[in-house]
């Protein structure tokens, strides 16, 4: 029987190496956090629910919520094209077109926020061309949608990418010679390996777009009601000192941001087990 | 299966000049190809060429002065002096956490491995929250943070602590995979030869996980220097005391001065560049030495 | 340097893997560690070494307490089974590092350290490759710089871990011959583990059997081979035909045929199973030898100078194996669907207590 903390080793470190991180955490993590939800359970519930229920919130996290899953949605779509792409095929300059997709990951958003903003105003690059078409993407929820694919876009890419790598041909040409032609083999044997990948990166480019701040406030106009993110009403009863109010719709932001990391962490967990197959 | 030499797509000479049955006619590539590179430079090239272009529309002394003066400089200031505290203190953590989730069995070592993605998932802006509400002045350390006359929110420290939190996972998170693929076969065989702890560190292990260190430290530093959301909570927004470079560039989005707001943006964007540069590197360099192990 | 083990046990959460091993290697003697994935024989070289610490028990070293001693101090060479070659280090590097993480004062001088290392990469047949890095050699080379690396620091005992278990036949069969010269040249005492008996009957001195953790036998590759201690050393040394035999008087019988090997066991009565090498089966023309077993051919592999048989014996449920030098199975003329009559030669009889006579029938392998 093992109720030992851990099996013994050789290898030095230990402790100190442990010890060191879990300190580290508990006191710039673990204690804020726990600090900040205590706070949070002070509030009478009447409080707390009338700040997180009021129509402003409301409209904000139907904003939040649904362009994050547009978002997560095209970086499926283009996000596994994009892989496929990257893996399957030669074209030239493919090496920087690789290296590019990191971008919006080490791009600072607020650098990425006046980039796109100034790229899709009805004066910009892209955005004088759909004014003609009659789409409007700056100051407009389609704007926010904009923005969250573009922070969200490494993330499918990266997590389909090396599941891709690792698929053996043979699978393919096993299915081709059983008679399946492309498009079965695709649907029946290339699509349930890739599953896993491709819905762990579907909820990380989620989550990440459900915190966004810095890349959406630019485009998003920040109209009550239309193009308000939630995090944008949170900064700005921060800057109210309402702390209160905005502890409490911070606290619902934390949650989801829980509930997503475990489903990730089960998305991963999945992932390991299905490619070790 | 066409056998003749009319099929080469236009790739590289190497290709084979007949389909195999595990590939795509040519226009399905084309086409997927078209697409990806639309969408790639939709959301990528181009956002990159307008902080670019808005940078050096105006010639590069516009550039130059926008990016010299005071205010410009006092953000570059603090937003070094950020760094060079937050990087170092997450390097040791990213290195020791690594250390102990990769080398050691134990209890709760997945729980600790979520814990650590944990600064991923919350929002930058739930984060400066977090903090305004723990030390600020109507926080709970607020009194006595008072009372010993230290200000952190709405200061330098308050800046310090926020990016620490949201940049504290990356080191961690590139070398826990790489030294877990690595296994503990060399330091075990470091130790059989009579080498201490310390020597096995610095001899067997640092030179292994060199370039992820390196990736780490750089990716740590990228987004150190960008964050946003938890700073733009905590700073206050004093101009040439507690902006951040992301701050200035919006007070200056804010009051129109677009050439001077790209201009400082441009050397973040340089930084992004480096950054995936720097990562593209050390990719190529593990693929080459697979290739190498392999052969 | 001999090497005692006491009493060491070692569990992994549930699974023991090492169940109170009691073991003396003699000084200077190559020895084995044999036995199938599993039955601890890595975790206890792993103990030696100071790699891995027993739940209980004592390891000595020529009499001496090991077992707390560290695995930094303990002074043996380890040798990988993936040989954990420093990668970013080149040959020499690798080679010399056991020298160099030395106190400086008992460190050698840079000069002695050269010599010592460019010694023992001529030792190892390898002095032309110092300035390479490990990726740019071969999976044999690799193992032989390992073996350098590992005598560096003069150890008192070398373990290998499966030493030859990554390499290819041929290098496999070369590397195996020139251990076995090498041990003979420095003559140091040497424990290597492996889960394959042909390599251990080729190199060892001494084979330890090991199986769930325990010792099943011990002794030299002579006595494991031809007097096997138990069925599971018997039948993981090699090929084996099962037989049901009863015992009589100290008597064993397949049939109407008397084995000429004694029975072993407590009881000198009773039901036994007997086990018989292929190469102990004797293939006959005719049924003129009393107790032979009438058999068909049901194939036949031609190996080099061997041919092999497989045998369905009338009753029996599972093929007969048999070995015989090629010019003997032309001579017989024996074909596939040839009838013939089969004799066990020679084989080792286990009684099973408490069971009854049953018919003579030939059972699993």
């Amino acid at each position: 029987m093992t109720l030992a903390l851990r099996q013994p080793s050789v290898i030095p470190g230990f402790g100190i190496t442990l010890g060191f991180t879990l300190f580290y955490m508990g006191l710039i993590l673990l204690i804020p956090i726990g600090a900040f939800l205590l706070y949070t359970a002070q509030m009478s519930w009447a409080d707390f629910w009338q700040a997180v229920s009021h129509r402003q919130v409301v409209a904000s996290y139907k904003l939040s919520f649904g362009a994050s899953l547009i978002a997560a949605l095209l970086n499926l779509v283009f996000g596994a094209i994009v892989a496929w792409v990257l893996v399957r095929y030669q074209f030239f300059g493919k090496r920087v077109i690789d290296a590019l997709v990191d971008l919006p990951f080490a791009m600072p958003t607020a650098v990425a926020g006046i980039a796109l903003v100034t790229l899709y105003a009805s004066t910009g690059w892209v955005g004088q061309y759909l004014e003609i078409l009659g789409l409007r993407v700056a100051y407009t929820q389609l704007g926010v949608v904009v923005a969250l694919t573009y922070i969200g876009l490494p993330f499918v890419v990266r997590t389909v990418q090396p599941v891709l790598e690792d698929l053996e041909r043979e699978l393919e040409e096993a299915s081709a010679i059983l008679g399946a032609n492309r498009l079965t083999t695709l649907r029946r044997v290339i699509l349930p390996a890739l599953l896993p990948a491709l819905l762990t990166g579907f909820a990380l480019a989620f989550a990440r777009a459900l915190g966004e701040y810095g890349s959406v406030i630019f485009i998003a106009g920040n109209l009550p009601f239309r193009t308000e993110i939630t995090p944008l009403l949170i900064v700005a009863k921060a800057e109210q000192y309402d702390y209160p109010g905005a502890a409490a719709i911070g606290t619902v932001m934390l949650l989801a941001a829980f509930v997503l990391l475990l489903l990730i962490n089960t998305l991963q967990w999945w992932t390991a087990r299905h490619s070790r197959r | 299966m066409s056998t003749i030499a009319s099929h080469i797509h236009g790739t590289r000479a190497a290709a084979p000049t007949w389909r195999r049955a595990t590939e795509e006619p040519a226009w399905v590539r084309r086409l997927l190809i078209g697409i990806a590179l639309g969408f790639l430079s939709l959301f990528l090239v181009l956002p990159l060429t307008v902080v670019l272009y808005g940078a050096f529309e105006q010639g590069l002394q516009v550039w130059y002065a926008a990016i010299t003066e005071p205010d410009a400089q006092a953000a570059i200031r603090l937003t070094l002096l950020v760094v060079a505290i937050v990087v170092p203190i997450n390097l040791v953590f990213g290195v020791m956490a690594a250390w102990a989730i990769a080398k050691f069995e134990f209890r709760g070592k997945s729980v600790l491995i979520t814990l650590i993605d944990l600064p991923f998932a919350i929002s930058p802006v739930v984060v400066g929250l977090i903090f305004v509400i723990l030390l600020g002045s109507q926080g709970w350390l607020g009194p006595w943070l008072a009372e010993h006359d230290l200000r952190v929110i709405f200061a330098v420290p308050g800046i310090i602590i926020v990016i620490a939190f949201g940049t504290m996972p990356f080191v961690a998170r590139e070398l826990i995979p790489l030294m877990q693929q690595q296994g503990k076969e060399e330091e075990e065989s470091s130790l059989t030869l009579g080498a201490n702890g310390w020597q096995t560190f610095w001899r067997v292990t640092l030179p292994n996980i060199k370039w992820g260190v390196i990736y780490g430290v750089i990716l740590c530093n990228a987004r150190a220097m960008g964050e946003f959301g938890a700073v733009a909570v905590v700073s206050g927004r004093i101009r040439g005391e507690t902006n951040t470079m992301p701050l200035h560039i919006e007070v200056l989005y804010n009051e129109y001065l677009f050439t001077a707001a790209f201009a400082v943006s441009s050397l973040l964007a340089g930084l992004a560049i480096v950054t995936i540069a720097v990562k593209s590197l050390v990719d190529w360099r593990d693929e080459r030495q697979r290739h190498q192990a392999a052969a | 340097m001999s090497i005692e083990i006491e009493h060491v046990n070692k569990r992994f959460g549930h699974f023991v893997a090492v169940d109170d091993v009691t073991l003396s290697l003699p000084e200077g003697q190559l020895t084995a560690l044999l036995g199938p994935s599993g039955s601890g024989k890595t975790s206890l070289l792993r103990i030696i070494a100071g790699l891995e610490f027993p739940d209980s028990g004592r390891i000595r070293f020529h009499g001496e307490d090991a077992t707390d001693v560290h695995v930094s101090r303990r002074g043996v060479g380890f040798v990988f089974q993936h040989y954990a070659l420093f990668k970013h280090m080149t040959v020499f590097d690798n080679v010399a590092y056991g020298l160099t993480v030395q106190p400086r004062r008992l460190r050698p001088s840079k000069a002695e350290i050269r010599n010592r290392v460019t010694r023992l990469l001529e030792l190892v047949q390898l002095d032309w490759t110092a300035n390479r890095l490990p990726a740019q050699l071969s999976g044999g080379q690799r193992q032989r710089i390992a073996l350098a690396r590992a005598l560096a620091v003069e150890p008192k005992v070398l373990l290998l871990d499966e030493p030859f278990g990554a390499l290819d036949a041929k290098v496999r069969a070369e590397l195996r011959r020139w251990l076995r010269r090498l041990h003979d040249e420095i003559h140091l005492t040497s424990v290597f583990v492996t889960h394959d008996q042909e390599e251990a009957l080729e190199v060892s001195d001494r084979i330890v059997v090991m199986n769930q953790g325990r010792v099943e036998q011990e002794g030299t590759p002579e006595e494991v081979y031809d007097h096997p201690a138990n069925p599971f050393v018997f039948s993981f040394l090699g090929q084996v035909n099962l037989f049901h035999a009863r015992v009589q008087d100290g008597q064993a019988r397949i049939g109407d045929l008397a084995l000429p090997t004694a029975a072993t066991g407590d009881q000198p009565e009773g039901h036994g199973l007997a086990y018989v090498r292929p190469h102990d089966i004797e293939i006959l023309a005719d049924d003129s030898a009393q107790g032979a077993l009438a058999a068909v051919v049901e194939g036949i592999t031609v190996v080099g100078p061997t041919a092999r048989l497989e045998l369905k014996v009338a009753g029996a449920r599972d093929l007969i194996h048999a070995e015989l030098p090629k010019s003997r199975l032309r001579s017989l003329g024996l074909s596939q669907g040839s009838n013939t009559w089969v004799r066990p030669l020679n084989g080792r009889v286990f009684v099973e207590p408490g069971r009854t006579p049953a018919d003579p029938e030939s059972v699993g392998m």
